[in-house]
């Protein structure tokens, strides 16, 4: 057990490797709950959040649609990433544990005279529920009604189910979900996900399979200094609303437009030897810097090193990393690895 | 952790030595070590023939948390390599004191084996 800012969480229950497999082949089960829940309502509450978000929650038709987007500051840097939730008594942020403070006294002072206000729900706990068999899981820990319906929900959609939020997101690449449940009832769910075949998942596992899944980490690969165009989440900025006046908006375009910035890749490395985060990627041997690992691990589904890097935009399909002073070479490809068990770099 | 086997000495830095009977020593990591660890995923052995000195790094292991420096508990020629550790880095996990080994050395000087730490002091350190 870790204390992981200020909650007492398991980095593995039993070998990493094992629950990293157990999700890519049958269905793990994370307890989550660390992540910080906000809820928004007031008549303003949409207006507020076009503002606040570099996605644009105008796209949520649904209720309990998910938008994945950044918090960006006024320099166009990340201040977290988070999905935010349409509820039909608001909207919802699920925003990190690690950046809580900074990012609850970020949005007070957005606020000014508009018509909305947000709390946190510490009432409720979270679960995350991955893997092929994670469907199979669900449908023994809640109403037929329910799990025939999460079976027909794409990616980013969600239900409430008797004030139990669950969403088709998650951090693995996998099939599954996230729930959001009363604290008083999210023992018995764990109990039962587990009776029915999901196995317990730590931090460590989970960090392995974000990454072979290509998804970022705040802190890694991105930071407030770090526009979305560099950490693939471009994607994730609006643009299509030319009215829409969001926070970072002009710094994003005229960084956009510059074309001057470091892009996030994938790199594969044949060799035995994990490069770890913050170490410096080359082009040659003359050892120029030109990038930076953000995360680097090995990856227990390609039996091989891989790491994400930010690093100068160029045509090449290799570089070089050094080691324990011995160089060693990485193929470049998209920063994602697997997708729903499968290889796709 | 696992019963620290009698004949057995060590370095504080957690490598293990076995002196054989034919004046060969056999060296690994403890089983407390790759318990810190976690899961190993790659093992880097020595150059067969190679010399090395008492405390000199001679091999690396790596698990997904962090990579780590093997030093020699002795001096002398590297005489024998468990290559298998190269296909399956997990064995180090399963069976640190017996089939995980890493190396073994022909020592050029066997009294350096009274230097080492025996598996009560060894064991006390890793308690502290």
């Amino acid at each position: 057990m870790v204390d992981f800012h200020g909650w007492n969480m398991p980095i593995n229950y039993g070998s990493q490797l094992s629950e990293h497999e157990q999700v890519r082949n049958s269905c793990g089960i994370f307890d989550v709950s660390h992540m910080t829940i906000l809820d928004f309502k007031g008549k303003d509450a949409k207006e507020f959040l076009r503002k606040l978000l570099a996605n644009d929650i105008n796209s949520l038709n649904e209720y309990f649609d998910g938008l994945y987007s950044a918090l960006l500051n006024e320099s166009g840097g990340i201040l977290d990433d988070l999905i935010a939730y349409k509820l039909e008594s608001g909207y919802r942020l699920v925003v990190n544990c690690a950046t809580r403070e900074s990012d609850i006294s970020w949005i007070a002072s957005q606020v000014g005279d508009m018509d909305v206000s947000f709390s946190e729900r510490t009432d409720l706990s979270m679960i995350a529920i991955q893997g092929p068999n994670a469907l199979k899981v669900l449908s023994r820990c809640f109403s037929t009604e329910t799990s025939n319906e999460l079976m027909k929900k794409r990616p980013f959609e969600g239900l409430m189910e008797d004030g139990t939020l669950v969403t088709t997101t998650g951090y693995t690449g996998e099939k599954g979900v996230e729930v959001m449940i009363d604290n008083e009832k999210a023992n018995s769910l764990w109990q039962k996900a587990i009776q029915s075949g999901a196995s317990p998942v730590g931090l460590a596992a989970r960090d392995t399979l974000r990454l072979e899944a290509g998804m970022n980490l705040y802190g890694f690969e991105m930071d407030e200094n770090i526009s979305p165009l560099e950490c693939n989440m471009a994607w994730t900025v609006s643009l299509k609303d030319k009215e829409r006046n969001f926070i970072g908006k002009d710094s994003f375009e005229l960084k956009k437009k510059t074309g001057d910035y470091h892009l996030l890749k994938g790199l594969l490395f044949e060799d035995r030897c994990i490069v770890r985060s913050n170490q410096e990627i080359f082009f040659d041997e003359q050892k120029t810097k030109k990038g930076i690992v953000t995360s680097g691990t090995y990856s227990p589904t390609l039996k091989k090193s891989i790491a994400l890097a930010r690093i100068a935009p160029s045509d090449r399909e290799t570089c070089l990393a050094e080691v324990r002073d011995k160089i060693f070479t990485a193929a470049i490809g998209q920063p994602r690895f697997i997708k729903e068990g499968k290889i796709v770099f | 952790m696992k019963d620290i086997p009698e004949n057995y000495k060590f370095l504080s830095s957690h490598e293990w030595a076995k002196l054989e009977e034919d004046g060969i020593v056999t060296v690994g990591i403890s089983d407390y070590a790759q318990d810190q660890l976690g899961d190993i995923v790659f093992v880097e052995l020595p150059e067969l023939d190679s010399e090395v000195n008492q405390g000199d790094e001679a091999a690396v292991v790596e698990s997904v948390k962090a990579a780590s420096e093997v030093y020699s508990p002795m001096s002398g020629k590297i005489v024998d390599l468990n290559s298998s550790l190269e296909d399956s880095p997990e064995i180090v996990n399963s069976s640190a004191y017996e089939e995980g080994w890493f190396f073994k050395i022909e020592v050029t000087d066997s009294s350096e084996f009274e230097n080492l730490l025996t598996p009560e002091e060894y064991s006390e350190q890793c308690e502290d």
